[in-house]
């Protein structure tokens, strides 16, 4: 059994991932199925009543994992668009990456002109 | 015929040299069909596959026959072998939804890990069954991650001790196995009656669910943080903190690098949740149970 915190806390973080996720599509992030399916989720299982008897961890659980995936996808697209999305860097930019500059030579390096 | 005539118009020494010496006996009727050889040639095998442009407005969930199928744009989402995708569980498809939704311009199949997994569950490509894939998963017991350990430097043997030992040892405990680590090179020696309840602990799950604990299994490279993440007893981001220990602790020493380490870290978390959430999902039966008839 592991710790999550407050199942309220899980839900706020899922909503706002899903925000961020709405950005595509420009529609508000309470038109979409996600939004509906995880709110009526979180709703029915706030305790256990007498009709349910499915473990609150289990859920709670089920939804740390996917707020993880979705923020995990999400800062993984940001990383992956800053290095490795714009194909292949010049010369400059791939020394700028490990914080190196290219060499200035005064006289030039010979073979221009 | 026309083939080596247009190589030799063409070509003048710029081609490459395989494609000239391939005789034209060898090239099949199939041959034919496929685009120009020389620029299948020219292009890059290491290319990563092109995002596709996205080709749909609207998502949207029916439930079929099936199970529950995805709809863009009123066509019915298909898998790369041309079978209707249907999924068991409306959650799943709830997020299996959300990822086509949530794409901006382009489809981006490389994020969208629940898709994947849906795919090959759906397609098995490789066509294994059930043991192949429970051999699968066990092939990386003997081999764990935490039951490899390092001699030296002495604040690493600490650290994989502090960090690696309770894991092991609720293992233990929970299944009533004997596990143990190891300092050689050969790997700890796990013996055949902790791999047999393993294995029929696996047994116990269905296809779907074990394509999912194969693809965990294979992110973390350790049978044990798996089971700790199936069992629920370790969270996302423990599993694989424990599964990266080791650059964790290179990181703290030498520093981090965003493009490597940072990168790495959340792709193995994005898909280790994927992972996670697709063998809970799709292994849970009926979830309501009515108090009353249970008496």
């Amino acid at each position: 059994m592991v710790a999550l915190g407050p199942p309220a806390r899980t839900l706020r973080a899922l909503l706002r991932e899903l925000r961020y996720l709405s950005a595509a599509t420009e529609r508000p992030y309470r038109d979409t199925a996600a939004y509906r399916y995880l709110v009526e989720a979180f709703r029915a299982h706030r305790v256990t009543s007498e009709k349910l008897c499915r473990a609150q961890h289990e859920l709670h659980f089920q939804a740390a994992t996917y707020l993880c995936l979705l923020r995990s996808t999400r800062n993984h697209v940001a990383l992956h668009q800053e290095f490795h999305g714009k194909g292949e860097r010049s010369v400059q930019e791939a020394a700028g990456v490990v914080g190196l500059k290219l060499p200035q030579q005064p006289g030039g390096k010979g073979w221009e002109s | 015929m026309w083939r080596s005539c247009f190589r030799l118009g063409a070509g003048s020494g710029s081609f490459p040299r395989r494609a000239c010496l391939l005789p034209a006996s060898r090239l099949g009727p199939g041959d034919q069909a496929g685009p120009a050889p020389g620029l299948a040639l020219l292009r890059r095998a290491y290319a990563p596959p092109a995002e596709r442009k996205k080709f749909y407005q609207n998502v949207s969930i029916t439930q079929g026959e099936g199970g529950y199928e995805i709809n863009l744009d009123h066509r019915k989402l298909k898998t790369p072998n041309a079978k209707l995708f249907t999924v068991p569980s409306e959650a799943l498809a709830v997020a299996v939804a959300t990822e086509w939704d949530s794409q901006r311009d382009t489809v981006k199949f490389y994020t969208m890990h629940l898709t994947t997994l849906c795919n090959t569950s759906l397609d098995n490509p490789t066509q294994r069954n059930k043991d192949q894939l429970i051999q699968a998963s066990m092939k990386f017991l003997d081999t764990d991650t935490i039951c490899y350990r390092v001699e030296e430097p002495e604040t690493l043997v600490e650290l994989q001790k502090n960090e690696w030992d309770p894991v092991i040892d609720w293992a233990e405990k929970r299944y009533d196995v004997k596990i143990g680590s190891s300092t050689n090179i050969m790997g700890p020696d796990i013996p055949a009656k902790t791999k047999e309840t393993f294995i029929s602990l696996l047994a116990s799950y269905n296809m779907w669910a074990l394509q999912g604990i194969e693809f965990v299994v294979t992110q973390l490279k350790s049978m044990v943080l798996s089971l700790g993440l199936i069992d629920r007893h370790l969270t996302v981001e423990k599993a694989v903190l424990l599964s990266r220990l080791e650059e964790e602790y290179q990181v703290q020493k030498w520093g981090n690098v965003e493009w490597a380490h940072d990168y790495e870290l959340q792709e193995l978390r994005a898909r280790t949740a994927a992972g996670t959430l697709f063998v809970h999902l799709c292994s849970e039966s009926s979830t309501v149970q009515h108090k009353l008839l249970q008496e």
